[in-house]
């Protein structure tokens, strides 16, 4: 019985790997509450993400409305293929042409955080490195053989990957700058990375900000009632002996 | 003002029994004194099951059941409905915490012994309650139109290929299509929101009758009825649900909506337990997820099937783990019926039970290895030899003798 528990405890690790690629993720730490960064990420996702990737189930009204930016502001900054506000941010490219320059559609990013984590984003948009062998030239260490180019590789410079052997003879596959002075483009581009996963998680679930602040006012409704509650039971069962 | 009432009340009885009901059911059924934090789940699966009928007459409004436009409207429920998350959120979660309810509703009978006469047949309605709960939650969970939708579907359905010489037909014939289709979501909206509903509230009322025809079991697992005082013929133990249960389960209601909002307001998808994170990929059937599993609530019966070798004795397996519950009154042969008088036995029985429970719950959840399938099986011997030795094992158990009347 002992041995049957001690053995299921060694078995809970497992759940704690979880799949990506067996590569470390790094810490997205953004902040949706953060206006200024998610409008910062809005501005990088309509510019370089959407060229190839929808938001189908997002307006930019109400992308407006959440980031503090008023109809002009959205007209002027973020909508360049798109008349009306209370459009979504669908984009013009046939998903069949897609599908032949890129081996598959690029997926609609609506809800791509809910699915990936912003973790993983933000580690998969820093991890492309140059790989010869793959028709786009790059690889990327979280998403292998990956069927996008490295769109922003202006902004990160080019890495590339190294093995190394750390001191318990352990295999390690590390990414570095391939021109050291690309080294202040890179360190600017986490911020930006951080910005962009912090606004693909705020488009995941723009309801998360408003819940959030619903939520203990509900709940502390519901601890007074529960006050009431149990003050109208502790009345009436006074006669039950 | 109270005359117009009392004379309308009358108006009504003439030709409803509705005062007759009301006495029946609330303010003279009598229940026992002696209740415990246990009791306070089936009030609470009532309240939950309300409660998912409300939200989701709120999300049937808004959803499309179309393949082509299922998932797009459940975020269009999500962003462009006002309070469409609130709902969507309480639906979904309120499923994840109906099965929690259950499951606790269904250990309490199994500690106080709720199942022995003359309850045979109240736990046997409750049974089938759960097997509906499970159907129902199987059919909404396709809706959202996402890859865990789907592939989950389409694992469970084609079991039914198992079935040899008609299983194949049997399968082509549930989902309407040889795959998962627009067909399989038109009918499972169908069977999600009409079929299963209704039989679900009729066997809430069927439950909920039978019940209050025997009167409800206690911590201490004895009769109250053998102890009535002998003037008023109401048991001596007994109290009126009304006001007593009434006011006291509305204490529990308190409490469990308060932890409900937590998870619905801070946690929605409880670490991808409640809502799977593949779920939020649309469904895709060229791509076949590396990880498919079912919800939390349906994993100790995934593990069953898998841990057996044979995909139709599996499904067997995984029949059996639910079909022998409906044998429980007649396999517990003890003298006493609560655990606070039966001895060591039962009590080690059942605690490798909830072990053996929550393991293959756990299991469930994992990509299969030999070390989990080995685990798996030996939770499923466990699990099978709880039941299918009971009538041995509580018959040479040492009880204690049971009180007359209920302790505090």
């Amino acid at each position: 019985m002992r041995r049957l528990i001690l053995a299921f405890i060694l078995l809970v690790p497992g759940i704690t790997l979880a799949s990506s690629g067996g590569v470390e993720l790094q810490q997205a730490g953004n902040d949706i509450s953060d206006r200024a960064s998610l409008q910062a990420g809005a501005k990088l996702f309509v510019n370089y993400c959407m060229g190839c990737h929808s938001a189908n189930y997002v307006r930019y009204q109400r992308v407006g409305q959440d980031l503090g930016l008023s109809d002009d502001d959205l007209t002027e900054n973020l909508m360049f293929s798109s008349e009306k506000v209370g459009e979504t941010m669908s984009i013009a490219m046939d998903k069949y042409d897609a599908e032949r320059w890129f081996g598959v559609t690029p997926p609609d990013l609506s809800v791509i955080a809910r699915a990936r984590g912003t973790d993983w984003l933000y580690t998969y948009m820093l991890s492309f490195y140059l790989d010869s062998s793959r028709p786009w030239g790059v690889n990327n260490l979280v998403f292998k053989d990956v069927g996008m180019p490295h769109v922003m590789w202006d902004q990160q410079g080019w890495q590339k990957l190294v093995h190394t052997t750390d001191e318990h003879g352990h295999e390690k596959a590390e990414l570095v700058l391939v021109n050291e002075a690309d080294k202040d483009k890179a360190e600017q581009y986490k911020k930006d990375m951080r910005n962009l996963a912090n606004f693909l998680e705020y488009m995941g679930e723009p309801a998360k900000l408003q819940r959030e602040s619903l939520g203990w006012k509900v709940i502390l409704f519901l601890v007074i009632f529960l006050g009431f509650a149990y003050a109208l039971k502790k009345e009436y069962w006074r006669d039950v002996h | 003002m109270s005359k117009i009432l009392t004379d309308s009340l009358e108006w009504i009885d003439a030709r409803y029994p509705l005062s007759k009901m009301w006495n029946e059911h609330l303010a003279q059924y009598y229940a026992p004194k002696n209740f415990n934090v246990w009791y306070y789940f089936g009030s609470l699966a009532l309240m939950v099951l309300v409660m998912q009928i409300f939200t989701g007459i709120f999300l049937a409004v808004n959803y499309k059941p179309d393949a082509a436009l299922a998932f797009a409207s459940v975020e269009y429920i999500m962003r462009d409905v006002e309070y469409g998350w609130l709902i969507r959120y309480m639906h979904a979660i309120g499923a994840s915490f109906f099965f929690l309810i259950v499951y606790l509703h269904m250990f309490r009978a199994l500690i106080y012994g709720s199942y022995r006469k003359p309850r045979e047949l109240l736990w046997i309605i409750g049974v089938f309650i759960y097997l509906c709960l499970m159907a129902e939650s199987f059919f909404g969970y396709l809706l959202p139109w996402g890859q865990m939708s789907y592939w989950g579907a389409q694992v469970i359905i084609s079991l039914f290929g198992a079935i040899p010489y008609v299983g194949e037909d049997l399968a082509v014939w549930v989902r309407g299509d040889f795959v998962i289709g627009d067909a399989t979501l038109n009918r499972f909206f169908v069977y999600h929101v009409v079929l299963m509903p209704i039989i679900l509230l009729a066997l809430a009322v069927v439950h909920i009758i039978a019940l209050h025809e025997v009167g409800s079991n206690n911590p201490d697992g004895i009769e109250i009825k053998k102890n009535k005082d002998p003037k008023t013929g109401i048991p001596k133990d007994g109290i009126p649900f009304h006001p007593y249960y009434t006011v006291k389960d509305i204490v529990g209601i308190a409490v469990f909506l308060i932890i409900f909002s937590v998870v619905v307001f801070y946690a929605p998808e409880m670490g991808g337990y409640f809502l799977e994170k593949n779920n939020f990929l649309p469904a895709d059937p060229m791509t076949t997820p590396e990880h498919i599993e079912p919800l939390w609530y349906f994993t100790p019966f995934y593990a069953i099937l898998r841990a057996v070798p044979d995909k139709f004795f599996g499904v067997m397996g995984m029949g059996g783990a639910i079909v022998v519950l409906f044998f429980l009154p007649w396999l517990d042969r003890s003298p006493v019926k609560s655990i606070r008088y039966k001895g060591w036995i039962f009590k080690s029985a059942l605690a490798l039970f909830v072990i053996s429970f929550f393991g293959l719950g756990y299991l469930g959840m994992q990509t299969v290895t030999p070390t989990t399938t080995l685990f798996a099986q030996i939770f499923s011997v466990i699990y099978f030899a709880f039941f299918l030795l009971m009538p041995w094992y509580s018959k040479w158990d040492e009880t204690k003798p049971e009180p007359e009347r209920v302790t505090d």
